[in-house]
């Protein structure tokens, strides 16, 4: 059941990033720090703001969206055409900057963010599980269940999956380029501020905490393969699994390690990713 | 004039012990020569083949601990473990090489990623062999019969040699036909297949040569410290090692050497009025800022403005 806490925030940023990826030709090294701003926000909101905690998650996302989007605009926008090279160092350089901006602004000891449920667990036949965490898992699968609705139903999840394909016939075909890589770089930032929301209230907050994510999100990325949005699903509910099971079995110091282990045995074995038969999003 | 400038700037750097007094000074020279080694080794990847490894901390690391351990439980001596150093190092290099860069590109950027992780992870855990977060102290300076490189000054002139090794290896390196394979791998992939370059060979020399230096650099920094403790995989130092080599020009051999010097040495000078998080934060948004306006870097923009 922890496994599935886990995977599910896993699966939020794995698909996050994996859009970035696919869309954008970016490999987003500040998506980590997307995932710090949600808990930080969550955090602010709460003890400086005085929203209730629900409305604290909300206002996480919507921050991380926004800040993703200004980051697009201001930083990635010029660069577009640029090599992939080119933009990941701007991402690295984004990142160590973000991170140590929070580590500024907040300080290095870790915040605990409030929340309002009990902490008794229920009982549902032989599991229990603390209220907090059905929470996080329930909220997971519905927004992992909403992006998957925006991408195949709306007009803009439609010109995304469009980018995707073919970013010269779907900008000959009307769709401005621009506006969706806006778009998407908010709504993965916006997915993994979520992440950080939701777990933020179970580990807490911390400036680099977003490094840990960050990692995550790529080993789910690659064990999904890279732009391939069920792989990322599927990839981040299996990530959390196997390191609950590799830590209850094999040692918990060593718990991080699945991730770096994951992507060095799915690029050497399978680089495409596990579940690589369709190269499309959707 | 150049001629000139240059046998000035040789003998400046040979009779520098002398003149600069202070023992703080000289430390801050001998880790900008240490750091020169890192960022010539990080150039070969990053400059001349165009592969960003973000796990060069590892290679540092692993050079560190290798020749630590070898002259702690084997009493090696640091002639020895140095050479040692730049074995394990090469071989994690090859290793790493074989497993990712036949994929390149974002791909080789994760592997190193997650290489350096499992092996910060290992020095953390494994206390039998590293003594975990506490670190090995004690570790011996390098001796020769009737010359100890316990002084700084002696441990200068160590690292010079080796700084000016590195130097001449990597000018080798690039102006042989490897490094010519390098250049056409970096600019045209399918036009250097067709004259006969084999793409994933040819990248991992380029690695075994980089994760080799590093481990050099790593061997040199753990016998100057006497500590070495799993510090040695911080991310930082990758950081660092990419800035040096983005700012001064990668591509180049000067450049490395150049920004190796100026980001030992501006830190330092910039320690009173700047603590060491603003530092980190600047770097971030120099990083960024060097991105979008001197792509190219310190040195080749100095070339384009001297013509």
């Amino acid at each position: 059941m922890n496994g599935l806490v886990l995977g599910g925030t896993y699966a939020l940023l794995g698909i996050g990033l994996t859009l970035i990826f696919g869309l954008m030709n970016l490999v987003n090294f500040a998506h980590g720090e997307f995932y710090t701003l949600g808990a930080y926000a969550t955090f602010a909101a709460l003890a400086l703001g005085g929203l209730n905690f629900f409305a604290a998650v909300a206002a996480a996302i919507v921050v991380g969206a926004v800040a993703g989007a200004l980051c697009e605009r201001v930083l990635l926008r010029p660069l577009r055409g640029e090599s992939i090279d080119t933009t990941m160092l701007v991402m690295i350089g984004l990142w160590i900057a973000l991170q140590n901006a929070e580590l500024l602004g907040w300080g290095g000891v870790a915040k605990s963010i409030p929340h309002p449920f009990p902490t008794a667990p229920i009982v549902l036949g032989p599991v229990g599980i603390a209220p907090l965490r059905l929470f996080v898992v329930v909220t997971a699968l519905a927004l992992i269940a909403a992006s998957w609705l925006l991408i195949q139903r709306t007009r803009l999840g439609c010109a995304m999956r469009a980018t995707f394909q073919d970013r010269e016939t779907a900008a000959l075909m009307g769709v401005r380029i621009g506006r969706i890589h806006t778009a998407t770089f908010a709504f993965g930032s916006g997915l993994a501020a979520a992440a950080g929301a939701l777990l933020g209230p179970i580990f807490l907050a911390y400036p680099s905490m977003g490094d840990l994510a960050a990692l995550k999100a790529f080993s789910v990325v690659i064990l999904g393969g890279l732009g391939n949005l069920p792989g990322a699903t599927l990839g981040g509910l299996l990530l959390g699994i196997a390191e609950e099971l590799g830590a209850g079995y094999v040692s918990s110091g060593y718990r991080d390690a699945v991730g770096f282990v994951i992507i060095i045995l799915v690029l050497l074995l399978r680089p495409s990713g596990l579940f690589a038969r369709s190269e499309r999003i959707g | 004039m150049n001629r000139a400038l240059a046998a000035l700037a040789a003998l400046a750097l040979l009779t520098l012990p002398f003149w600069l007094a202070s023992a703080y000074h000289l430390h801050v020279v001998i880790m900008a020569g240490i750091f020169t080694i890192l960022a010539l080794s990080l150039n070969v990847l990053l400059g001349y083949t165009g592969q960003l490894s973000l796990g060069h901390a590892a290679f540092f690391g692993i050079g560190a601990y290798t020749s630590s351990l070898l002259a702690l439980k084997l009493e090696w001596s640091f002639w020895l473990g140095l050479p040692a150093a730049a074995v394990a190092a090469g071989l994690a290099g090859w290793a790493i090489g074989r497993l990712a860069l036949k994929l390149r590109g974002a791909y080789f950027v994760l592997v190193t990623i997650s290489f350096a992780g499992v092996i910060s992870l290992v020095s953390v855990n494994w206390m039998e062999l590293t003594n975990g977060p506490l670190g090995l102290p004690g570790v011996p300076a390098p001796e020769l019969p009737g010359l100890s490189f316990r002084t700084k000054p002696a441990y200068y002139y160590l690292v010079l040699l080796a700084a000016a090794g590195a130097y001449l290896v990597c000018h080798r390196l690039v102006h042989s036909r490897v490094g010519r394979a390098f250049l056409a791998l970096r600019e045209n992939e399918a036009l250097a297949e067709s004259v006969g370059v084999d793409p994933t060979r040819t990248l991992v020399v380029a690695a075994v040569v980089s994760a080799a230096l590093a481990g050099v650099a790593g061997s040199l920094y753990a016998h100057y410290t006497r500590f070495v403790s799993p510090e040695v995989f911080l991310f930082s130092y990758t950081v660092t090692m990419v800035i040096m080599v983005v700012a001064g020009g990668k591509g180049t051999l000067a450049g490395p050497v150049v920004g190796a010097v100026l980001f030992t040495v501006l830190p330092e000078a910039l320690r009173e009025a700047m603590p060491w998080q603003w530092q980190m934060l600047a770097y971030g948004v120099l990083l960024v800022l060097l991105v979008f306006f001197l792509p190219r870097g310190i040195v080749p923009a100095l070339q384009a403005w001297r013509r």
